[in-house]
């Protein structure tokens, strides 16, 4: 046989062509009905560059080893189905004859093992299958090695398939056309930006309105600091050493990302270490500050407070504030000092805000420094 | 072909052997399952470490798919009414809120969320795994350059995909993590504000950005991740695997089982362990218990606030990053840059291109298809352990918190440890693991020369004690081996070479005659020695003639 017999090559014959890629001019039916089963595996092996090296058989059927071995396997599967069907069991008669299944606060036992129960039956019958299989491979089948062929790239399949390919492209013209190439080149790339520029549709502009520089606490004049359930503050109201989280006295002021302020009433003995930034000596109140709660490092809200050293502590990344210099960073990777609320009370005696605060809360970015 | 009456020689007579043929009469298959089914994989445990990945994959598929029917990705504000007590009356999303009702209002549904969660984390830990095995092997190598690029790819995809995953819930925890991510886009220097912008459709949090996760979590990724599964195994179908260098092995052949039976049985298998595993721990051990945190606000946080074990180490790059702020006239560049992005980029970097990097130094670009023991290549092998230090450093300081509570240490002391630890721990693993690669190698050159040490004392005339060593092969006229090392594992029992009869099988009584076993053994040892002999005369596996290209198909040198 030539290669010009290949299977498809046969152009324009009445007869039609041989079917299948294997040897069947090689081997008659006759022959290969003649082989046993192993014969024609071994075969059909060979032909594809597989050569069987060692056979060790499984133990004879019906030896004592394996019996043993069945009935591990058995045991496995046996125990796989049990633990499936445990599993429907629990999981559609919760609340039929067995107890309800729904979980809350204070319920019964049962509920509270359901999950649990429905991931050990569920998993252990998994987990058995996979058992009972990998006991099946290794205890009762045949343990044969294997070797196959590894082939390196052919000679004859790159330079034709080069041929073919540089074929159309020679046919083309396109290495001579030069301006048809550009044009192609230029409907290409305007083709390609077009296709993406839709989601230009999503970009928003970060400059608009300052929205980076500007908190709720400056949307109108002496908004009162108002704890989460809404109630004002008066300073007689907290205790020496303490800390409150307040937010502005507008709507959704609670839930802005940018408005959770900390208020804390300094000890005696803090308020005569107190050295406020420069400029800013004048925005607390009596023995109270009032700081941004948003991490400049990440924006996480730094919340433990330890009265003890005057730190706050963010826990997200350990970045630490003293609270008694102007909330500066004493350790961990925040740089810059968290932004102090100017506050005083109003006539009626509740903390307000005097104004915002007098530069971007939260984490760093490009263009910080240049806000307007 | 079909409409044979009588049965030709070959025929099928059985009812399944004849759907067979109508079947292959209209597919034409036998050829390629043949193929397929004959198909070597070599055996190790270590080349399952991939498979676990797969599998966990599938896992989350069908566990995924599962959770999209009842979860609703929405930021729209409801005021909860479910069956948890403690949560009802409160404001929150409607993905917190559906959560909440997916892990007490749906039959079952807490135990698929969970199991869900727990393969997403098995999923990260078998890809990384994988990788390590693949590294130190140098399985990378030319030609599998370009399946390394799509691993590094997957396996940064799939962080990803766990991240965008744990935030969907909306609860504190992970809406403190996106709150930080958020930072990170922040501060991406000249483009970091628009991209912050763009990203969740105004400031943070917004009201688009569990939706937009949603669809990069459900839809955009797994795509990806399917498409490059799909590609990162063919061609490791199309190259062949690698294997470990031994007895009959070489850059031509592939020695191990064939893929039916053994080879599926034992994947099959690890498919339903990997299943089993995930089942048991999602209804056994609690994940991401929710509605013990509450839903987010961007004014509250957690002491001891942890991410899912993956993205630790980005987080612990952040915390260890001095607080150097650059500020070029206004225009600033913040620590958590270099931190969170910074330090895993050079490491992702590092990892993606180490190939090219190896071949470029060590000028090695043939192609290579048996493995390399770690401590044959003591370079690469303290490489990659330096490397691995340094995670590990990044990884501990993404938890130093809780280590400094736990075992009552300071948290100032554990970041201090991190920086400098960061610094100065991975020179040292590199020199510590270079060290005990050389050892390793010595000794087992040493049990080439001198045999293995076989325990026993031997009193000479002149009154001097010896050991008595079991040479591995020929020795020379002073008793020294002539085996020269091929790269392979090195006996240094003598059990491994036969000086213990392999045990009788049974636990409560003998199952086999131990006169049989031992003269099994005795047949096997010979066998086995025919068969090296075999192998050494004909080279590979193939016959002298009747061999075919098993490409199929592929045109030869014309044999007439």
């Amino acid at each position: 046989m030539t290669t010009t017999d290949r299977p498809g090559s046969g152009g324009g014959a009445a007869e039609a062509g041989q079917l299948h890629g294997g040897p069947d001019d090689e081997y008659s039916p006759e022959q290969l009905a003649a082989m046993d089963r192993t014969e024609l595996d071994r075969l059909g092996a060979r032909y594809d560059g597989v050569e069987i090296l060692h056979v060790e058989p499984a133990p004879p059927i019906g030896s004592p080893l394996d019996k043993k071995n069945t009935r591990q396997v058995t045991f496995w599967f046996g125990l796989a189905g049990l633990s499936a069907v445990a599993f429907l069991v629990i999981y559609a008669g919760s609340g039929w004859f067995l107890p309800d299944w729904e979980w809350s606060i204070g319920s019964s036992t049962w509920s509270s093992v359901f999950t649990p129960l429905l991931g050990a039956t569920m998993g252990l019958s998994l987990a058995a299958i996979g058992i009972g299989l990998v006991l099946y491979v290794k205890n009762l089948l045949p343990h044969e090695t294997a070797v196959q062929d590894k082939h390196d790239g052919s000679h004859f399949d790159r330079v034709t398939t080069g041929a073919t390919l540089m074929g159309g492209l020679h046919n083309s013209g396109l290495p001579r056309r030069k301006l048809l190439r550009r044009t192609i080149g230029f409907m290409g790339a305007a083709f390609g930006i077009m296709l993406v520029s839709p989601l230009g549709g999503y970009l928003k502009n970060p400059n608009t309105g300052n929205p980076l520089g500007t908190t709720p606490w400056g949307s109108e004049p002496d908004i009162r600091l108002v704890r989460d359930d809404g109630t004002p503050i008066r300073p007689g109201d907290q205790a020496a050493g303490s800390l409150a989280t307040v937010f502005p006295a507008v709507e959704n002021g609670d839930r802005a990302p940018d408005a959770a302020v900390m208020l804390i009433r300094l000890r005696p003995d803090q308020v005569a270490t107190l050295t406020p930034a420069k400029g800013r000596e004048d925005y607390g109140y009596g023995d109270y500050v009032a700081y941004s709660k948003i991490c400049t490092h990440a924006g996480c809200p730094v919340s433990l407070y330890e009265q003890e050293t005057s730190r706050i502590l963010c826990p997200c990344h350990q970045s630490q504030f003293d609270v008694t210099q102007g909330a500066k960073p004493v350790f961990g990777p925040a740089t810059r000092s968290l932004p102090q609320l100017p506050i005083t009370v109003d006539d009626e005696g509740y903390f307000v805000a005097r104004g915002d605060f007098p530069e971007p809360v939260g984490p760093s970015f490009w263009n910080i420094g240049r806000l307007g | 072909m079909a409409t044979n009456t009588v049965p030709g020689p070959g025929q099928p007579t059985t009812l399944a052997g004849k759907a067979a043929l109508e079947v292959d009469d209209r597919l034409i298959v036998a050829g390629p399952v043949r193929r397929t089914l004959n198909k070597v994989f070599p055996d190790h445990w270590s080349f399952l470490l991939g498979e676990i990945a797969l599998y966990a994959f599938i896992v989350l598929l069908l566990s995924g798919t599962y959770l999209t029917f009842y979860f609703d990705a929405s930021m729209q504000e409801v005021t909860y009414e479910g069956s948890y007590d403690a949560l009802r009356g409160v404001e929150m999303s409607a993905a917190y809120e559906s959560t909440l009702g997916l892990s007490f209002d749906v039959r079952g549904g807490l135990f698929i969320r969970q199991l869900h969660h727990w393969a997403a984390l098995l999923f990260v830990a078998a890809i990384c795994i994988h990788l390590l095995r693949i590294f130190f092997t140098g399985a990378y190598r030319r030609p599998r350059e370009t399946n390394w690029f799509i691993g590094v790819v997957l396996l940064v995809l799939a962080l990803l995909e766990g991240f965008a995953g744990y935030t969907l819930p909306d609860d504190l925890l992970s809406g403190t993590g996106l709150r930080i991510f958020s930072a990170v886009f922040l501060s991406i220097p000249v483009i970091g504000t628009w991209v912050y912008f763009t990203v969740f459709g105004g400031d943070f949090p917004g009201e688009l950005i569990i939706g937009r996760l949603y669809i990069i979590h459900v839809l955009i990724i797994p795509a990806v991740l399917l498409g490059l599964i799909a590609l990162h195994l063919l061609i490791l179908v199309k190259q062949k695997h690698t294997q470990f260098p031994g007895a009959g092995r070489t850059e031509h052949n592939v020695v191990g089982h064939r893929l039916f039976p053994t080879f599926a049985g034992k994947a099959t298998a690890l498919l339903f362990i990997v299943f089993g595993l995930c089942a048991a721990l999602g209804g056994l051990v609690q994940i991401n218990p929710i509605w013990l945190f509450g839903p987010y606000n961007p004014s509250q946080v957690s002491a001891g606030s942890q991410p899912d074990w993956y993205i630790g180490f980005v987080d612990g790059g952040a915390r260890i990053f001095p607080p150097w702020e650059i500020d070029l006239w206004g225009y600033h560049i913040p620590p958590v840059l270099w931190g969170a992005l910074g330090i895993p980029g050079v490491l992702f970097m590092a990892l993606t291109f180490y190939p090219i990097i190896e071949r470029v130094l060590t000028k090695d670009t043939a192609s290579h298809h048996l493995l390399q023991r770690p401590r044959d290549v003591p370079v690469r092998t303290s490489l990659g352990v330096m490397g691995l230090t340094a995670y590990i450093v990044l990884w501990i300081s993404g938890g130093n918190d809780i280590i400094a509570e736990r075992f009552d240490l300071s948290l100032n002391a554990m970041i201090w440890f991190g920086r400098i630890g960061f610094l100065v721990l991975p020179p040292i693993a590199y020199w510590a693991t270079y060290r005990i690669c050389l050892g390793l190698e010595r000794h087992d050159r040493e049990v080439l020369e001198h045999g293995i040490e076989t325990g026993v004392i031997r009193r000479l005339p002149n009154g001097e004690f010896i050991e008595v060593h079991q040479p591995l092969g020929p020795v020379d006229a002073h008793g020294h081996g002539q085996l020269a090392y091929g790269g392979a594992s090195v006996p240094k029992k003598m059990n491994q070479v036969g000086g213990a009869r392999r045990a009788i099988k049974g636990f409560f009584k003998p199952l086999e005659e131990p006169a049989e076993v031992q003269r099994q053994a005795e047949l096997e040892a010979r066998g086995l020695e025919a068969a090296r002999a075999d192998r050494e005369l004909t080279g590979s596996g193939r016959p002298s003639e009747g061999g075919r290209p098993s490409e199929g198909g592929r045109p030869q040198d014309p044999r007439d």
